[in-house]
This record gives structure tokens, C-alpha cells and sequence, in this order.
């Protein structure tokens, strides 16, 4: 009786400490090698760039229709889209290079903190800021046309680093809240993004073999033929909000950027390989 | 120490006591409780138990939580099971079981009926 009052004990005790673990517990930096711990031990041997692919970097047979997809890719003619939206001039005479000098492949200069601003710039909110300051109407931000041009840009920046950097206190601040959206139990369901994709990667929801989060932030914009279209990442956070059953935030809002934020940077030495092809 | 123990032991007792002492709802255990527990079960808006759990004749079951066997002899407290499916994280703080009762994803009666349905397996 002795012992199990004091498992009994031990668990409340854990449960405590559970509950007040805190995002400012850890520092980015030890974040970063514990999640890559985590999943190199229950993935092992897979290279780290190969997490991009998402639940196809563990499941042999879907990997073999998707790639078979990826061969010729849905998302070709999107692509042209963006192109030509990105050589569009604007009506006062400018394009989006008076905004992005470097041209469309720079996809590894987003998300970035904004020190003056004090908040996270992601790359939707750098396309749309750009055009409402040359006088043209912000594009929405889930799909279609703001889509198309990520894939443009992304498709420009295959193979650039993700190099998140967290140069303040206030950027800390931001990163935090995106961790702790990350583990927050959130909705009806009850599940944090790290329930299923963190502690359940690799198992089945039924027949779906779910992602390991880790390369979650890579290979946008998605084709996902549940959607039959391009879509933007955060229509992939509502949709994974709506899912557990939570009202979703609004794409580009405080929220998603931070937990954007916090995403990417545990992608941190991955290669940007969008936009791809889900199921 | 002792009365720490002791009184650790009380707060759980009290937890697993106030779980099961939850309206439990007026429905006799008869084969159309059972019934309507396996359609509650399989059903994807209602209880979905086939996305995590291998049971009964399910097709395409998932593999994150154990499978629904023997349950009878696993959980021979039918207030245990039920609080399990009402709120799992009163026993395991790090569950990743939804908490249907207390979330109101399902209805009383319709996790009394569960219940029912499980104990046939």
C-alpha cells in the first residue's frame, strides 16, 4: 500500500511539474538539439534534409505514389502563375523588385524578426506590405494568386538554408509564445501540435501515417489534393486547428507568425524545398 | 511524510470518485445500449475510437492508443472506464486521449453506452 502511495505521490509530483514548465525553461539553442534528439532517435539513419518530406520520409508505400506525383508535379502551372504575377508591373510603374532587391529566390531571408517593429515579417505579410505600399489591394492570404507567387519565389529558393536567427529579447518573447502555442492543448480534442506530430509521429490515425514535425516548415507553398489546390502554411494551421476542433486565428496573425516563428527555427540547417505536393 | 501520502492518496481517491459520480444518465446495459455504444464508437464525429484503437470488427483502426480487448478483465471497476473515456488526463496528466465528457464531445448517455459496448469485448 506504502508503494502505491507513493507512485501515487510521483505522478502528482510529475503532473505539477508538468504543469509549470514554462517556454522560457530552455533556450532556443537547447530546444533545437532536443527536438532533433527526439526525432533522430525514432527515425534513425534518416538524413536530416530528408524530414522535409514530411510523412513520406517514413511511409515506403505512400513515398512511392508521391513521388511518382512529384515526377510531374501539380504545382507546375502555379508556378508560371506566380511568375508572371511576379513580372506584372505595378500601376505606378514599380514590381515587386523595388521590395525584394535580391529577386524571388530569397525565400531563406523569411521569417525574420523585425527589431523596429517588434514583430515577426513572414514572407505573405513582406508580399502584401510591398504592394499596398506601391498603391496595389493586399492579396488574401490562404490561396490562390498570394499562393502562386510563393511558389514562384519558393521554387527561386530550392535548396537555401533555413538560418532562423533570435537576435532579442522581444524576439525571444515571440519565439516563446510560438512554443507555447506548439504545446498548448488546444480545442475539443484536447491535442497539442506535439501530441500528434511530435509524440505520435510515425504512428496511425487510422490509415494516415502522421508527419513528424520536424521539417514541418520547408516545402511551402502545398499542393495538397485534399485541397485540390496550392495552399499557404498558415491555411494548413487553421486547418489543423479546425481539426482538433479550436477556432482557428486568422492567417498572418500574431499568432500564426509567432508559431511560424518558433517552426521554422527548429528547422534551422534544412534546405527550403517548396512548393510540394502533399496527399 | 506520511500524511502527505496519505492525503496524495485522498486527492486522487476524490478525483477518480468525482469522475464516476458524474450524471451518469438512466440507461439500462441491454443490447440496444450496446447497439447504439458500437455506432457511437465508430462513428468519426461522435466518439471515432478507430482513429487511435484496434477493436472489434473496426476496419483501418489506428495505432496510438492500445487496443480495445478484453475490457472486461482489464478494467473490472466500470467507473474506472468510464472516467477514462470522460476525462483521461485525471489519470494520466500527459494522455493524448480527448477528454469526450468533459469537452461535451459526447453526450452522457452516449458514453454510458460505450461503456456497455466496450465490456462486450
Amino acid at each position: 500500500m506504502t508503494r502505491l502511495a507513493l507512485v501515487v505521490v510521483l505522478v502528482l509530483i510529475t503532473s505539477i511539474v508538468l504543469a509549470d514548465k514554462r517556454a522560457t525553461d530552455s533556450t532556443p539553442a537547447e530546444d533545437l538539439r532536443l527536438y532533433r534528439d527526439f526525432f533522430s532517435k525514432r527515425f534513425p539513419g534518416i538524413p536530416l534534409n530528408e524530414f522535409g518530406n514530411g510523412t513520406y520520409t517514413i511511409d515506403s508505400v505512400s513515398r512511392d505514389s508521391w513521388k511518382a506525383i512529384e515526377a510531374f508535379p501539380p504545382y507546375t502551372p502555379m508556378i508560371e502563375a506566380g511568375e508572371t504575377l511576379w513580372n506584372t508591373v505595378f500601376a505606378n510603374g514599380n514590381t515587386y523588385v523595388n521590395c525584394f532587391h535580391e529577386g524571388p529566390g530569397q525565400r531563406k531571408n523569411f521569417p525574420y524578426w523585425d527589431s523596429k517593429r517588434k514583430m515577426v515579417v513572414t514572407l505573405p505579410l513582406a508580399i502584401n506590405e510591398c504592394r499596398t505600399a506601391n498603391g496595389e489591394k493586399p492579396l488574401s492570404y490562404q490561396k490562390g494568386a498570394i499562393a502562386n507567387l510563393l511558389a514562384y519565389m519558393s521554387y527561386a529558393s530550392r535548396g537555401q538554408k533555413i538560418d532562423i536567427e533570435i537576435p532579442d529579447k522581444d524576439a525571444l518573447a515571440a519565439y516563446n509564445e510560438g512554443k507555447s502555442f506548439y504545446f498548448a492543448r488546444r480545442g475539443q480534442l484536447n491535442f497539442s501540435c506535439a501530441h500528434c506530430h511530435m509524440e505520435s509521429a510515425g504512428m496511425h490515425m487510422r490509415t494516415d501515417t502522421l508527419s513528424p514535425a520536424l521539417g514541418h516548415a520547408t516545402g511551402w507553398p502545398v499542393y495538397r489534393s485534399k485541397w485540390g489546390e496550392l495552399g499557404t502554411l498558415h491555411r494548413r494551421f487553421s486547418g489543423c486547428n479546425e481539426q482538433v476542433r479550436a477556432k482557428p486565428f486568422k492567417a498572418q496573425s500574431k499568432e500564426y507568425r509567432n508559431l511560424e516563428y518558433f517552426l521554422s527555427h527548429m528547422s534551422n540547417g534544412m534546405e527550403y524545398d517548396g512548393p510540394s505536393a502533399r496527399r | 511524510m506520511r500524511r502527505t501520502i496519505k492525503s496524495a492518496t485522498l486527492t486522487l481517491a476524490t478525483l477518480l470518485v468525482g469522475a464516476s459520480m458524474l450524471p451518469a444518465g438512466a440507461v439500462a446495459t441491454n443490447a440496444e445500449t450496446v447497439k447504439m455504444g458500437k455506432e457511437v464508437a465508430y462513428d468519426r464525429t461522435k466518439g471515432n475510437c478507430l482513429a487511435c484503437h484496434m477493436m472489434d470488427d473496426g476496419v483501418s483502426p489506428g495505432d496510438i492508443g492500445p487496443p480495445l480487448i478484453a475490457m472486461k478483465a482489464r478494467f473490472p471497476d466500470r467507473a474506472k472506464l468510464r472516467a477514462q473515456i470522460w476525462d483521461a488526463q485525471i489519470n494520466n496528466p500527459g494522455t493524448r486521449m480527448p477528454p469526450f465528457g468533459k469537452h461535451q464531445a459526447l453526450s452522457e448517455i452516449e458514453i454510458d453506452a460505450i461503456v456497455d459496448y466496450l465490456y462486450t469485448l
